[in-house]
C-alpha cells in the first residue's frame, strides 16, 4: 500500500480546454493529488460561429490553480513547474499594453473562416500549404482565423501592423499572463500548437513568412516558437504570483499531443485514441516527417528541449461519442449514454445493419463534404438493439479506416492502440475494437492522459523526471483488449462497412 | 376494518388528485380537496417533495407528480452507468493497493463482474469481465448477501460449493458471516474460493440506498494479508473507493 502521495514535490498541469479548464495535481508515480476545474461560456453569435471569453478563461485558469493547491493542500515548495495542454487552434489577439483581449477568441470549431480557406486555395485547392505546414486549408487552424480578426474587427490590422497586438493560441495566452502579463510576460508557443496555424514549417520549426504574408498575417504577432518541453518563464504577478511566484512554467502541448505524450508513445508507430464526442487517432512516426497520401494529417508528436522534434500523423473522426448522445437526445432510444452497452449487448451482432454516421460528411480518410449519414442494410428484423449495436461498431471501423491510413502512409504496422477518454468505460466497445483492428487495445490507469502529458514535459524540464524511461515505468495497464474475432468473419463484416460508406456518398448535390 | 396509517393514506390521496394529465395544484387547493389544513398538507407535500413523487413549479409554487414516480417499477441502475461512474475510483484503488480490483453486481445466483481493473504490474492478465463469482464464498458475493435481500435469498438456497479447506457452507455459518459483514461494512474471503488469494469488499449504495454492487480488491494472500488478516490499510481503501461510488452516484453522507 503506497497512499503516501500527500509528500510532494509535485508537478501541476493545467488543462485550458474547450468547454472548462482544469488544473490537477500529480505526484511522481503520475498519480492525481488533486484537481479543480471550472466551465466557461459558449458563446455562439451566429450559426456556426462559435466564440470565448479569454478573460474569462484566464481568470478560470487563476481559480483552479488556486483551487486546486488548496484541495491538494500543497505551497509553492511543493510545486516543482507548471504545464499547459490546450484546447487547439483557438485563436485570440490582444493588446501587449493593457493585457486586454480585442476580441473573443474564436473557437477550433468555428466555421467562419469557410470561405477565406477556399479563397486561399485558390486554383490549388485545400493542398496548398500542405507540403510545408502538414495542413490541408481547413477552417480549424489557426492563421485563417487570425486573418479574419484583423480584416473584420475595426482597426485591428493597423494596431498589429504598429506591434501592439499579440496573438495566440490558448497556452501562449495562459504562459504570457502566468509569467507576468504586461510585466514582461514571456510571448511563446511550443511547436504542437503552431503547427496547428498553418503558418509553421514543419521541416525546421519556424514561422514560414512568405505562407504568413499570404493568409495576411503580419509576423509581429507571432509568438516565438519553443520547444514542448523547457522553462519558458516563470510564474510572477497577479493573483498566481502570490501564491506561486517563482514556480517554473515548463511545458505546453496541444491537448491531443499532450494525451499522445501522457500516453507515454514515445516509440516509432506507438499510437493513442481518444474517445470522446469525437476521436482524435495520433500515431508516433518518430523523426521522419510523413506526408501522408490517405488523407491524414501530419503534426509535431512533441519535441523535448533541445532534442530533435518527434512528428506524428493525426486522423480525426467527426461523430463518435456525439453518435451516442444522438441515440440518446434525438431517438430517446437510451436514457443514458452507458446504457447504450446494454441495449446492444442484448443482441449477439447488429443484425446486417451499418450506421455510417457521415453527418456533416465524410472526414479522414475520405474527406467528401458531400457524403451524409445512413443507415444501411435494414430488414423486418433489425432492432433497436441491432442499431444500437452499428451504432458502437461505427466508431470501431472507423479507427479501423484512420488505421489502415497510418499503416499505408507509415509503413508501420499497429502494434497495439492505446485509448483514453469516456467511451473506454463501454466494454463492448472495446472488445469489438481490438477485434476490428486484430491488435490489442489498451487502456492506461489514469484516465487524465492530457493532463499527465503537460505534467510529464514539464516535469523532465526540470529534471523531476530524468527521462522518457522514467515516464515509461510510470504507465499502468488498467485493461486490455484482445482480438477474438476469426479473419474471415472481421473481413467480410469490414467489406459490409465499406458498401456502407460507399452508400453515404453525393448525396448532397453540390 | 384494520386501522390505516393516515399519513399515508392522506399522501396517496394527494397523489391521486396530482395524478392525470398535465394538473398541477397550489397548496391550498390541494389542502381544501382532501379537507385537510393547510399546514398539515404542506408537511405531507414536503415529504412527498423529498422523496421526488412530487414537484414543485419553481415561478407558480404549484405542485405536480414527481419524475421519481415515473421511475417507479422500472427503476433500476444499468450495470455499464455502474461501470462508467466507478472507473476513475476503481482506477485509483488499483494503483494506490497495488492489486486487481472488481466491481460486481448480483446475477442469478452469484455475482456478475461487471468492471475489472488490473493488477498495476506488467504482468499478463486477462479481462474478466462477464466471469461469475460464488455468492458465498467470496467478499464480493458476502457484501452482496449482506446488503441485498434477494442476494441473501439466494445465498440461502444456493449449492453452496466447499471450494477449499477454508470455505464456509453451512447455512448457519454462512449466515453469521453475513451478519458480520453487515456489522462491520465490508467483508473479506481469506482462501474460501481459491487457495492462496484473499479479498475484501465493500457495499456500493444508490441515492435510495439501495446497494446495487459491491468493489473490492483480490490478491495473493502473501501480499495483501498480515498475520492471517486482511490488510487494514487495504480494507480502509477498499472502502473509501466504494463511498467515493456510492456518492457519485448520489448516495448521502455515511
Amino acid at each position: 500500500m503506497t497512499d503516501a502521495h500527500t509528500a510532494g514535490p509535485f508537478i501541476a498541469a493545467i488543462d485550458q480546454g474547450t468547454t472548462s479548464s482544469r488544473c490537477i495535481v500529480f505526484d511522481r508515480d503520475g498519480r492525481i493529488v488533486a484537481v479543480d476545474q471550472k466551465e466557461h461560456e459558449q458563446i455562439f453569435p451566429r450559426p456556426g460561429w462559435v466564440e470565448h471569453d479569454a478573460a474569462e478563461i484566464w481568470n478560470n485558469v487563476q481559480e483552479v490553480v488556486a483551487g486546486a493547491m488548496v484541495k491538494a493542500k500543497v505551497v509553492r515548495e511543493d510545486i516543482l513547474a507548471i504545464g499547459i495542454t490546450n484546447q487547439r487552434e483557438t485563436t485570440m489577439l490582444w493588446d501587449k499594453r493593457t493585457g486586454q483581449p480585442v476580441h473573443n477568441a474564436i473557437v477550433w470549431q468555428d466555421t467562419r473562416t469557410d470561405t477565406l480557406c477556399k479563397e486561399l486555395g485558390g486554383d490549388v485547392g485545400q493542398d496548398r500549404f500542405r507540403r510545408e505546414t502538414g495542413l490541408p486549408l481547413a477552417a480549424y487552424f489557426a492563421g485563417p482565423k487570425i486573418a479574419w480578426l484583423l480584416d473584420n474587427v475595426e482597426g485591428l490590422r493597423e494596431r498589429a501592423e504598429a506591434g501592439d497586438l499579440l496573438f495566440g493560441t490558448m497556452d501562449s495566452w495562459v504562459v504570457w499572463n502566468l509569467t507576468g502579463g504586461v510585466n514582461g510576460g514571456v510571448h511563446v508557443t511550443d511547436v504542437t500548437n503552431a503547427s496547428r496555424t498553418l503558418m509553421m514549417n514543419l521541416s525546421d520549426l519556424n514561422w514560414n513568412e512568405e505562407i504568413a504574408a499570404a493568409i495576411g498575417v503580419p509576423m509581429q504577432v507571432l509568438p516565438e516558437i519553443r520547444s514542448s518541453s523547457e522553462v519558458y518563464g516563470e510564474v510572477k504577478g497577479g493573483t498566481l504570483g502570490g501564491l506561486l511566484g517563482g514556480v517554473p512554467v515548463a511545458s505546453a502541448l496541444g491537448d491531443q499531443q499532450a494525451a499522445l505524450f501522457g500516453q507515454t508513445c514515445y516509440d516509432v508507430g506507438e499510437a493513442k485514441s481518444t474517445y470522446g464526442t469525437g476521436t482524435f487517432m495520433l500515431m508516433n512516426t518518430g523523426e521522419k516527417l510523413i506526408h501522408s497520401e490517405s488523407g491524414l494529417i501530419t503534426t509535431v508528436g512533441y519535441q523535448i528541449g533541445e532534442d530533435d522534434p518527434v512528428y506524428a500523423l493525426e486522423g480525426s473522426i467527426a461523430v463518435t461519442g456525439s453518435l451516442v448522445q444522438w441515440m440518446r437526445d434525438q431517438m430517446g432510444l437510451i436514457g443514458t449514454a452507458a446504457e447504450i452497452e446494454t441495449l446492444a449487448s442484448s443482441v449477439e451482432d447488429n443484425g446486417g445493419a451499418y450506421f455510417v454516421p457521415a453527418f456533416s460528411g465524410l472526414f479522414a480518410p475520405y474527406w467528401r463534404s458531400d457524403a451524409r449519414g445512413v443507415i444501411a442494410g435494414l430488414t423486418r428484423y433489425v432492432t433497436k438493439a441491432h442499431i444500437a449495436r452499428a451504432v458502437l461498431e461505427a466508431t470501431a471501423w472507423q479507427t479501423r479506416e484512420i488505421a489502415d491510413a497510418m499503416t499505408k502512409d507509415s509503413g508501420v504496422e499497429l502494434a497495439a492502440l492505446k485509448v483514453d477518454g469516456g467511451m473506454t468505460s463501454n466494454n463492448l466497445l472495446m472488445q469489438f475494437l481490438a477485434d476490428v483492428l486484430d491488435a490489442p487495445v489498451v487502456r492506461p490507469m489514469v484516465a487524465e492522459t492530457t493532463c499527465l502529458g503537460a505534467a510529464y514535459a514539464a516535469g523532465l524540464a526540470v529534471g523531476f523526471w530524468q527521462s522518457t524511461d522514467d515516464l515509461r515505468a510510470n504507465w499502468r495497464r488498467a485493461a486490455e483488449w484482445t482480438p477474438s474475432m476469426d479473419a474471415e468473419h472481421r473481413e467480410g463484416e469490414y467489406k459490409n462497412w465499406l458498401k456502407a460508406v460507399e452508400r453515404t456518398m453525393g448525396w448532397i448535390e453540390e | 376494518m384494520p386501522k390505516h396509517i393516515q399519513s399515508l393514506e392522506r399522501a396517496a390521496a394527494m397523489l391521486r388528485l396530482l395524478a392525470g394529465g398535465e394538473r398541477r395544484l397550489g397548496l391550498s387547493d390541494i389542502a381544501s380537496a382532501l379537507g385537510l389544513a393547510k399546514a398539515t398538507a404542506h408537511g405531507i407535500l414536503r415529504t412527498l417533495q423529498h422523496e421526488g413523487f412530487v414537484e414543485q413549479d419553481p415561478d407558480s409554487g404549484r405542485y405536480q407528480l414527481g419524475a421519481e414516480l415515473l421511475r417507479l417499477g422500472t427503476t433500476y441502475l444499468d450495470v455499464h452507468e455502474l461501470r462508467a461512474r466507478a472507473l476513475v475510483w476503481t482506477d485509483d484503488l488499483a494503483r494506490s493497493s497495488g492489486e486487481a480490483v472488481y466491481l460486481g453486481v448480483l446475477h442469478q445466483q452469484g455475482v456478475l463482474i461487471v468492471h475489472h481493473v488490473f493488477r498495476p504490474d506488467d504482468s499478463r492478465q486477462v479481462l474478466e469481465v462477464g466471469a461469475m463469482q460464488p455468492l458465498h464464498s467470496t467478499s464480493l458475493g458476502k457484501v452482496l448477501s449482506a446488503y441485498d435481500p434477494v442476494a441473501h435469498s439466494e445465498l440461502v438456497e444456493v449449492k453452496r460449493e466447499p471450494f477449499t479447506a477454508r470455505t464456509v457452507t453451512e447455512l448457519e455459518d454462512v449466515e453469521r458471516v453475513v451478519d458480520e459483514t453487515r456489522s462491520q461494512s465490508y467483508a473479506t474471503d481469506y482462501e474460501e474460493t481459491w487457495d492462496g488469494v484473499a479479498s475484501v469488499a465493500a457495499p456500493v449504495f444508490d441515492r435510495h440506498r439501495l446497494a446495487v454492487g459491491a468493489v473490492g480488491i483480490t490478491g495473493a494472500v502473501e501480499r495483501v494479508c498480515r498475520d492471517g488478516e486482511l490488510r487494514a490499510e487495504l480494507v480502509a481503501a477498499v472502502r473509501d473507493c466504494a463511498r467515493s461510488v456510492s456518492r457519485d452516484l448520489g448516495s448521502g453522507p455515511f
